[in-house]
């Protein structure tokens, strides 16, 4: 039996975990959690230089490899600190464990000095919180919130620690639970197959069918077996902007992103379609536009692991509530037997799809984005899209693409073609900027021999620009890819979009810094790019320095716009903008 | 329409406030609630009312359910039940209204309590409307303080709420 104190075990259960990295920052709360990392811990930690930056470096990491990611911060202002992080991965449903520091359990209440209610303040923004009140539960509290996080519907989950539980004197048994069982916690396993059933009977008879699969069919590994069952079918399908890559999209059945910045085709489909299989989406506002006058004619089979999603907004015809992976199997199942017995009567109606599919074609080739340029090639500038296209090619559409938010984070969701999932990176439900920089050095850290470009804009990289000096410490190259407009871009397009191009405070005078120098500064490279015949070899540049993060400052047409934009108020999916005069 | 909505809870501190906190978040709205720990000294019993339409009232029961330290809970609502809820009066009670107050109270089948020279306190239990009918019948003139546990229900029958 082994004895340990309360941050011996701390650092022993990550280890227990399997846990790769710590993304972390002390402080006088977690004293002692660091020094027996320090002594013997296996995991190594990652200084970064705010706790903002170590979740979203954390979640980054989660969401490339599958795995929780571990954050570990102080009390009071270092928890604080970690709560934008925390609430980005809690929107997108991305496993994560925040070990929080808290004042010795005596001080609890009494206003201390750097406390904080951490529990209070992450309540609505985890799946589950601990405060540990005795120094013998910390090994089967870690393992339970690893647990949670990664199991159901992921999500982030809390652990504070107050200080005086760590202390290194006093000690105890140490064991790592095995397993976890919670009388109160038992997410599903499949789905329901009478559903499943009803619901491939509505599938096989559809006449115009989508197949609109969100971030859930990521997180719930099901992409394959999306692809699988989108063959089988023929049927066209859509991902939303936290589904990129969950079907590939080089293949002639995707349509495209869709919602507020979707594509044309897609939004098309979508509102003109009779059945719609959702799954592992949740009918977003940025997807639905005005809900009354969503998708009409469609009756909607919902595929979710968490039944709070089904009929949250849209209500579903028949709800399946169950893991992607797992239900998408029994739908194969099924329909590859239904089709066995019955033949060419079991449907899908080939002659509707085919007709289906002449009305997408006849969309895509009017105002696809990827059929041709539908932006302006003539103004000489380098127009956003085109730096998207050329890290497209430049990587070989391989890499992995964390983004900020705000126009090159549409550009880059529209512009670089997933084939892949857990290439795409970005904060969809929150839309935090700043997230991109340490959401790449997580990536990066976790596949260092892969390529992770950070889309960005000069307003996003600034808010997480100081982790340019954890990169440095831990030679972590990343690309960054500064769409440098100038301007808040995408708040400069709402602006003239609706408010006369008044632009309130979406600019910044001249207080832009030299992005080269400063890259340089922290000892790395930087490139300056300002005419479009030096684009493309100065992004092959960036990727031949494998070893060196390279800032790629872009200065791009100031005044472009994201298109297709759906209209809002009162618009349904397929009322678009479609550039700055033409609309549908 | 009001529903009546019975938890089981993990009996842990904090649990209450992720409940109390659901309702804030989302915009719902709780009319009552009453807890207490139940015969299993892991399990607290909570009982709330709230107003919605279905799918209001499915999004709350979800949203509940979400919660991991709930473990159990039944919209008593949807099936046949019994709810009592327990009210404590303090009336000013003199000359003649002292014997009107005290038949009303007979009526209700309420008892007094606590006798002062100018004040009766009175229990009454029983539905909500009842007790509001109660109030009414009084008078607030008579009202000095009124005070309210919220409701607790119960289903009919061998339906029973446990693990
Ligand atoms: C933390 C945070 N603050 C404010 C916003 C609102 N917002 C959305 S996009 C945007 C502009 C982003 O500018 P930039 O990073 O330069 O990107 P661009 O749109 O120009 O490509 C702002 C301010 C946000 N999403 N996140
Ligand atoms: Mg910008």
């Amino acid at each position: 039996m082994e004895m340990l104190s309360g941050g011996q075990m701390v650092a022993r259960a990550l280890e227990d975990e399997g846990v790769e990295f710590i993304f972390g920052y002390p402080g006088g709360a977690v004293l002692h959690i660091y020094d027996a990392l320090f002594q013997s811990c296996k995991v190594p930690h990652i200084l970064v230089r705010h706790e903002q930056a170590a979740t979203h470096a954390a979640d980054g990491y989660a969401r490339a490899t599958g795995k929780p990611g571990v954050v570990l911060v102080t009390s009071g202002p270092g928890a604080t600190n970690a709560i934008t992080g925390i609430a980005t991965a809690y929107m997108d449903s991305i496993p994560m464990v925040v070990l929080s520091g808290q004042v010795p359990s005596h001080l609890i209440g009494s206003d201390a000095f750097q406390e904080t209610d951490m529990v209070g303040i992450s309540r609505p923004i985890v799946k589950h919180s601990y405060l540990v009140k005795r120094t013998e539960d910390i090994p089967a509290i870690i393992k339970e919130a690893f647990y949670l996080a990664a199991t159901g519907r992921p999500g982030p989950v809390v652990v504070d620690l107050p200080k005086d539980l760590t202390n290194p004197i006093d000690k105890y048994e140490y064991v790592y639970p095995e397993t976890v069982k919670m009388r109160s916690y038992t997410p599903a396993l499949r789905g329901h197959s009478g559903q499943i059933k009803k619901a491939i009977q509505l599938l096989l008879g559809a006449k115009r069918p989508v197949i609109y699969s969100g971030g859930g069919v990521i997180l719930g590994n099901g992409s394959e077996l999306l692809t699988e069952l989108a063959r089988e079918l023929n049927y066209p399908v859509t991902n939303t902007l936290m589904g990129l890559g969950a079907y590939p999209a080089t293949d002639r059945q995707f349509l495209g992103m869709l919602g507020m910045h979707g594509f044309y085709e897609a939004n098309h489909a979508m509102h003109n379609s009779d059945v719609i299989l959702a799954i592992g989406a949740r009918f977003d506002d940025r997807v639905t536009n005005t809900i009354s006058k969503f998708c009409p004619s469609a009756k909607i089979i919902h595929v979710d692991i968490d039944p709070a999603s089904i009929s949250k907004t849209v209500t579903a015809d028949i709800p399946i509530v169950g893991p992607v992976n797992a239900v998408l199997k029994e739908m194969l199942t099924q329909i590859r037997a239904t089709r066995t017995s019955q033949g060419a009567d079991a449907g899908p109606d080939e002659e509707a799809i085919g007709r289906w599919w002449t009305q997408i074609d006849a969309w895509r080739a009017s105002h696809g984005l990827w059929t041709a340029p539908r932006y302006d090639t003539e103004t000489g500038l380098i127009k956003p899209q085109q730096v998207i296209e050329s890290l497209y090619r430049a990587t070989k559409g391989d890499a992995y693409v964390t983004s900020d938010v705000g126009q090159h984070q549409m550009f880059a969701a529209q512009f670089y073609k997933f084939d892949k999932p857990r290439r795409w990176i970005n904060s969809g439900g929150l839309g935090t900027m700043g997230f991109g920089l340490p959401a790449a050095m997580g990536v990066k850290l976790a596949f260092p021999d892969d390529d992770v470009a950070c889309v960005t804009g000069e307003g996003s990289i600034q808010m997480n620009i100081q982790e340019l000096s954890t990169c440095s410490q831990y030679s972590v190259p990343i690309k960054i890819i500064n769409l440098n407009n100038g301007y808040l871009g995408m708040v400069k397009q709402w602006q003239d979009m609706n408010y006369s191009s008044r632009y309130s405070e979406s600019v910044y005078e001249d207080s832009l810094p030299d992005f080269v120098k400063l890259a340089e500064a922290y000892g790395h490279v930087g490139i300056k790019v300002d005419r479009l015949e030096d684009l493309d070899a100065a992004m092959d540049e960036a990727f031949r320095l494998k070893d060196k993060l390279v800032f790629l400052d872009v200065y791009v047409d100031r005044h472009e716009h994201v298109y297709p934009m759906q209209i809002a108020p009162d618009g349904s999916m397929r009322d678009m903008w479609l550039s700055k005069t033409e609309r549908t | 329409m009001r529903h009546i909505i019975s938890v089981l809870l993990e009996n842990e501190p904090g649990a209450l406030s992720r409940v109390v906190g659901l309702f804030s978040q989302r915009g719902y709205n709780i009319e009552s609630l009453n807890v207490a720990p139940t015969e299993d000294a892991t399990l607290s019993r909570l009982t709330l009312t709230t107003e919605g339409d279905d799918q209001k009232i499915e999004q709350i029961t979800k949203h509940l359910n979400r919660l991991i330290e709930v473990v159990k809970l039944v919209d008593l609502t949807e099936g046949a039940h019994i709810e009592r809820e327990l009210m404590m009066l303090k009336v000013r009670a003199t000359g003649a209204q002292r014997a009107e107050i005290k038949r009303c109270t007979d009526i209700f089948r309420g008892q007094i309590i606590d006798v002062g020279p100018n004040v009766y306190t009175i229990q009454v239990a029983g539905a909500a409307d009842k007790l509001d009918a109660f109030i009414e019948s009084i008078g607030d003139a008579a009202i000095l303080e009124v005070v309210r546990s919220g409701v607790s229900g119960i289903a009919r029958g061998e339906k029973v709420l446990t693990l």
